[in-house]
């Protein structure tokens, strides 16, 4: 049974068929509202994410198919002290496709090994959160129309970021790519996952925006948090050279692209928004697209391979 | 000193470093073969000082992938006829499942039953291993 746990449980290949579905799928929508008629996708969510829900509910309800499940952990029997184990077992009895999020890190990979349905992982704790990825990935294949040879910069709290670690992940996959880490020295990326990089990534450190951004191909930001700060003072110290706003993009390339995960805070002046450089609600809407994408070729790999077992 | 007669055919686990006999003795379930087993502690060793050694006389299969994790300076020896046929040096298993514990509070298995989580070699100079679950490294 083939699942989405972590965003590296597809292969490249599937990666590009299922980026090429999304972009025929944003293309022919209504070729696609009966793909999934009868079917029922569950949305389990343990933690409550609206965003997350709405972008899946609103993929299956247009494929044709229909959603059950809850937002609010509350009001489910996991209150009632049952195990993760028999609610997956007793869900997938209902559904056809389990879409699940949790507080708890690997919650849907112990879902999915007791699931006889596929599982998707919509975000466990500071784990992962693999659809956010290929949404990512959506958007600068959309934009980019491949993942290799650019120049990416991550912008912001890159340290505790579980967004720009994925995506750094998944994208140092392709070869030719070069990353540029523009944060605060207390708030930098992890070293560890620099040393796992294949395929010859080039990496450097910048702390200030302004003093990269004309090299980038995309600028990929994230929210700055107060709390990471070790006061007050240093927060507003640092936060301006992590702000973008129209001055800043005016030393960017005249096709950079600006994706932000969202919500934002303040470190994405709302001035960037009419820049047609702003990517950041083209990768929301596309986050839907590869979601639906995502749903059918799930369905797809597993009916393939059932044929095959019989 | 106690004079242990030498073994006909089985495996000889030498080097094993005082104290961890015991464990490694339980860990491969040597307590419940039929065979003859036998567990020497605080051996005089001249490179060790002192060390712990198994002997096990049986021509069966023992499972040893889990030496490597819990003392991976062994010397295992094959022993067919009263001959030492083969040394062997061990390397960490690239899974162990159990054994080991994540010890992550925000990992599933925090809360859950799960029988038996698997860890997968997360660095083989340091020995560590990742839970299959959070990704979270533990070592033992
Ligand atoms: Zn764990």
């Amino acid at each position: 049974m083939r699942h989405l746990i972590q965003p590296t449980d597809f292969s490249l290949d599937e990666l590009d068929s299922l980026f090429a579905l999304a972009e025929i799928i944003m293309n022919n929508k209504m070729d696609f509202i009966e793909a999934c008629k009868g079917k029922i996708m569950a949305s389990l969510f343990f933690e409550p994410s609206t965003r997350t829900k709405f972008s899946f509910d609103a993929a299956m309800l247009r494929l044709g198919g229909g959603v059950i499940g809850f937002s609010d952990p509350s009001t489910t029997s996991a209150q009632k002290g049952e195990s993760l184990a028999d609610t997956a077992r007793m869900i997938a009895s209902y559904a056809d496709i389990i879409v699940t999020r949790s507080p708890r890190e690997g919650a849907p990979l112990l879902m999915a090994k007791n699931s006889t349905v596929p599982v998707i992982n919509a975000g466990d704790g500071v784990h992962h959160h693999p659809t956010q990825t290929l949404a990512d990935m959506m958007t600068i294949k959309h934009l980019k129309n491949r993942f290799s040879n650019l120049v990416f910069g991550f912008c912001g709290d890159l340290k505790f970021g579980r967004t720009v670690h994925s995506l750094f992940e998944a994208l140092s996959r392709y070869e030719g790519n070069r990353f540029v880490f523009i944060s605060p020295s207390e708030l930098m990326f992890p070293e560890h996952l620099i040393a796992g990089a294949q395929n010859g990534s080039q990496v450097s450190h910048s702390v200030s925006l302004e003093g990269s951004i004309n090299q980038l191909d995309i600028l990929y930001m994230t929210r700055v948090q107060k709390e990471r700060f070790v006061s007050e003072e240093e927060y507003l110290r640092l936060k301006d050279f992590f702000i973008l706003d129209e001055r800043k993009m005016a030393m960017a390339k005249k096709d950079m692209a600006v994706m932000h995960p969202l919500p934002r805070t303040n470190e994405l002046s709302t001035e960037v928004d009419s820049d047609p450089r702003s990517a950041y609600f083209l990768q929301a809407e596309l986050g839907m697209y590869v979601r639906m994408a995502l749903i059918l070729k799930l369905f797809e790999w597993n009916e393939a391979s059932e044929g095959k077992s019989i | 000193m106690i004079k242990v007669a030498e073994i006909k055919d089985g495996i000889v686990i030498d080097h094993i470093c005082e104290g961890k006999g015991y464990k490694i003795f339980s860990q491969l379930g040597l307590d419940k073969l039929d065979c003859v087993a036998v567990l020497l502690r605080n051996v005089t060793s001249v490179k060790m000082g002192k060390k712990d050694l198994i002997k096990v006389e049986t021509l069966e299969k023992i499972d040893l992938t889990v030496l490597g994790l819990i003392d991976p300076g062994v010397t295992i020896n094959y022993i067919v006829d009263s001959k030492n046929i083969k040394k062997e040096k061990l390397q960490l298993p690239a899974k162990v499942d159990g054994i080991l514990e994540c010890k992550n509070p925000r990992c599933v298995c925090a809360t859950e039953k799960i029988d038996i989580v698997s860890f997968n070699l997360a660095d083989k100079e340091k020995g560590t291993y990742s839970c299959e679950f959070c990704g979270s490294i533990t070592s033992l």
